[in-house]
């Protein structure tokens, strides 16, 4: 069982745990991620890791509530317990010898973004971040970024905050303005990585992508989580998570990622119900 | 005078029409009755076939004479002087090519049940407890011993260890221990209770299990030997990565390894409606393959209420799986489409498979393996409509271990290179089962760990 330490509810659907893994925080780096489970019922779900503190033996992931899983996780408080916590698994982001890098991050994807843009930056880089949101109100990590990237472009579908539009646009005027990049790292939604990928393409800057599919033992048993990356099968959990974004076969990759969706739909709304009555 | 009848007692099982709708055990075990009456069957050699043919060495018919004489608690310590996990084995072991398969019972009629037998006494004896007394736990010699997962060879090992007095830590990468045993082999074939209850037993005897941990991320073996204390470790971490068809289709929605179907059910219990875990719901299922491995994936697709058929590209005669396993999914309604090959695999406009294209085979000359080899019959294309295919085609090693251990030696297909001995080519360091020698059985990976157990034991005696 491991405690959580801490909970802070960044917006109402986004909410950071701290919990308590020594053996994981020992290890942690960034791009890599965890498997957690919530209850003696729960599945198995791959997070990202966010942050880590190596002296307090304590992981952070930031978590947005989309399913049935991460609503029950939701519930739980500080001081309660997870189920499993195990990992760190997948292999670290590579951030070293470069010079000029920019990080794209989508929605809950830039608690993750954020580790490695550090990383980056910690390692010497320049560093220019891209972030996206559907609104001003899910807006999370601002200052941090601040802080760590030389340039920052905040976007919002609907233009509530930061430039109106879509990363890839405000990637483009980075671009089109003339800045050189040894590397472009994007993670988020996956249809958001794909077109990160295509904008990139073109100018032939290697651009890496943190993939996120399907997974359940996530050290290499299962073969839920394989991806076709440049022709050749690759698993997401020991092969990657990080992968070059102009290999990867993005279509594929979306279609898999929805095989449950149904079941999950359905699941969710149980969960959702449940919590209901028992507000009641 | 022993029973002469050439026929084995049959098995009391589930009917198959009741069985192939629910995850309980199929077969039912022997009465008391039914085990001397088998039991009476075994000749007791002078020189025993059946010993040599386990490879654990299990002393047969000195086990099989105290069932005659109904004494089943006696029968238990002689099987469990060598054998740590007889109910487990009893159930899941492919007789018919060890124990069995050497009986002389077996030249005209049946062989004796070896195999229904050592389920009786383990599960006779897991019914009553351990009367006149708990065993006697060992005396601890002080030594630390790591072990690497949790599956058959895993425990086997930290079992002969922890008798000798070895403070033995298992590390498991999952939620659960038992490896294969619960992720793998189906509810109905081996209860997940018996695997728990060996596990129960092992902790009784001083074996640590610590579960969440990933050898390889979480910890290596390097830590654990400098850092954590271990004088040995032994590398029972099993086998790794799914194959799959290089065939056009291969990752449409609805293609999954059988590994991925059988953890969804068997581990995460997916086919109870509590389980958050997602699983598909086929309704006409492919499976490609013939070992263990697919059956046990047909007869879990045909409990969820699938049509199944298993595509295998050589014929009956030459399916790897046990030759119950094969009995049992016959009369279950499984559907055998053995001599063909898939060679394309269809989907709809939403990349949901909607079929398989497969080619008829005819068997050849012998090839490399002494197995005919299956040849395509040019122009014999056909297609069958399922909405799932399952690819249960063997496994390739785990990359995580040998990637980050120093000096670790790997043979060509990614295994663990070890001696006679069992030793790798790192000091004190040992390795069994599948993450050596490839998909394997239970049993083999027992064997494995049972001779880990003993060159560690030497290893550290003569420190």
């Amino acid at each position: 069982m491991y405690r959580i330490v801490n909970k802070e509810a960044l917006k109402p659907t986004v909410i950071l745990y701290e919990i308590e893994a020594p053996m994981v925080a020992k290890k942690a780096q960034p791009g890599q991620f965890i498997i957690l489970r919530v209850d003696e019922n729960g599945e198995r779900i791959p997070i990202t890791i966010h942050d880590y503190d190596r002296e307090k033996g304590t992981v952070t992931i930031i978590v947005q509530t989309v399913g049935a899983t991460t609503e029950k996780l939701s519930h739980k408080q500080a001081g309660e317990y997870l189920q499993d916590f195990v990992g760190p698994l997948g292999k670290p982001t590579e951030t070293e010898g470069k010079k000029k890098v920019c990080v794209v991050g989508g929605g809950v994807g830039c608690a993750i973004a954020y580790p490695v843009l550090k990383k980056f930056h910690d390692s010497g880089a320049e560093v220019h971040a891209v972030v996206g949101f559907k609104s001003k109100d899910v807006v999370i990590l601002e200052d941090k970024f601040r802080a760590a990237a030389s340039v920052l472009k905040i976007c919002t579908d609907d233009g509530s905050y930061g430039q109106k539009g879509l990363v890839t646009q405000a990637l483009q005027e980075l671009l089109d303005a003339g800045n050189v990049y040894d590397e472009i790292f994007a993670i988020g939604p996956m249809v958001m990585m794909k077109f990160v990928s295509k904008t990139t393409e073109p100018y032939g800057i290697p651009t890496t992508v943190s993939m996120s599919p399907i997974m359940i033992d996530g050290t290499g048993m299962c073969g839920g989580c394989r991806l076709s990356v440049g022709g050749e099968m690759k698993f997401a959990c020991v092969d990657g998570p990080d992968f070059d974004g102009h290999k990867v076969d993005w279509d594929l990759a979306v279609k898999r990622n929805q095989m449950y969706r149904d079941f999950e739909a359905h699941k969710y709304e149980e969960a959702c119900n449940l919590f209901k009555q028992e507000v009641k | 005078m022993p029973n002469m009848s050439l026929k084995k007692n049959p098995m009391p099982n589930q009917a198959p029409d009741v069985r192939n709708k629910n995850f309980d055990e199929v077969a039912l075990g022997y009465t008391e009755e039914m085990a001397i009456d088998e039991a009476k069957r075994c000749l007791n050699c002078k020189n025993p076939k059946c010993v040599n043919g386990c490879p654990v060495n299990v002393r047969i018919p000195e086990f099989i004479g105290k069932v005659a004489e109904g004494k089943f608690d006696e029968a238990y310590g002689v099987i469990t002087s060598t054998n740590s996990l007889p109910a487990i084995c009893g159930r899941v072991c492919p007789q018919e090519n060890q124990c069995e398969g050497q009986c002389i019972r077996g030249i005209k009629g049946e062989p004796v049940g070896i195999g229904r037998l050592e389920r009786f006494v383990a599960d006779y004896h897991n019914a009553q407890g351990h009367r006149g007394g708990a065993p006697a736990k060992p005396e601890k010699n002080g030594h630390r011993v790591a072990v690497v997962g949790s599956g058959p060879a895993g425990l086997t090992c930290a079992g002969d260890l922890a008798r000798k007095g070895y403070d033995v830590t298992v590390f498991e990468a999952l939620h659960l221990a038992g490896g294969v045993l619960v992720y793998g082999i189906p509810e109905f074939r081996l209860p997940k209770a018996i695997v728990q209850k060996e596990v129960s037993r092992l902790e009784y005897f001083g074996v640590k299990v610590v579960t969440d941990t990933v050898v390889g991320r979480t910890i290596t073996v390097d830590e654990l030997m400098d850092e954590m204390g271990f004088e040995a470790v032994f590398i029972g971490s099993g086998a790794g990565l799914p194959m799959f068809m290089d065939i056009p289709g291969v990752n449409y929605k609805g293609v999954l390894s059988a590994n991925e179907f059988l953890t969804r059910i068997n581990l995460m219990k997916a086919y109870k409606p509590d389980s958050d875990t997602p699983i598909i719901r086929p309704k006409k299922v492919a499976v490609v393959g013939g070992g263990n491995v697919a059956m046990d994936a047909a007869r879990c697709a045909k409990r969820l209420g699938a049509e199944v058929y298993i595509v295998y590209r050589r014929g009956m005669e030459e399916l790897p799986a046990r030759r119950e396993e094969v009995e049992h999914a016959i009369e279950e309604g499984i559907i055998f489409k053995t001599l063909n090959n898939p060679v394309e695999i269809f989907a709809d406009e939403n990349d949901n498979v909607n079929k398989i294209r497969c080619i008829r085979m005819e068997l050849g000359e012998p090839d490399a393996s002494g197995r005919r080899r299956p040849i395509e019959v040019q122009g014999s294309e056909f297609d069958i409509d399922v909405d799932c295919v399952i690819m249960a085609l063997g496994t390739s090693p785990n990359p995580l271990i040998k990637s980050t251990t120093k000096g670790l030696e790997i043979n060509k297909k990614g295994g663990i290179v070890v001696n006679e001995e069992g030793l790798t080519s790192r000091q004190g360091v040992y390795a069994g089962g599948d993450a050596v020698t490839g998909a394997a059985t239970v049993i083999l990976a027992m064997g494995a760990g049972k001779l880990g157990a003993k060159s560690i034991d030497e290893y550290l005696s003569a420190k």
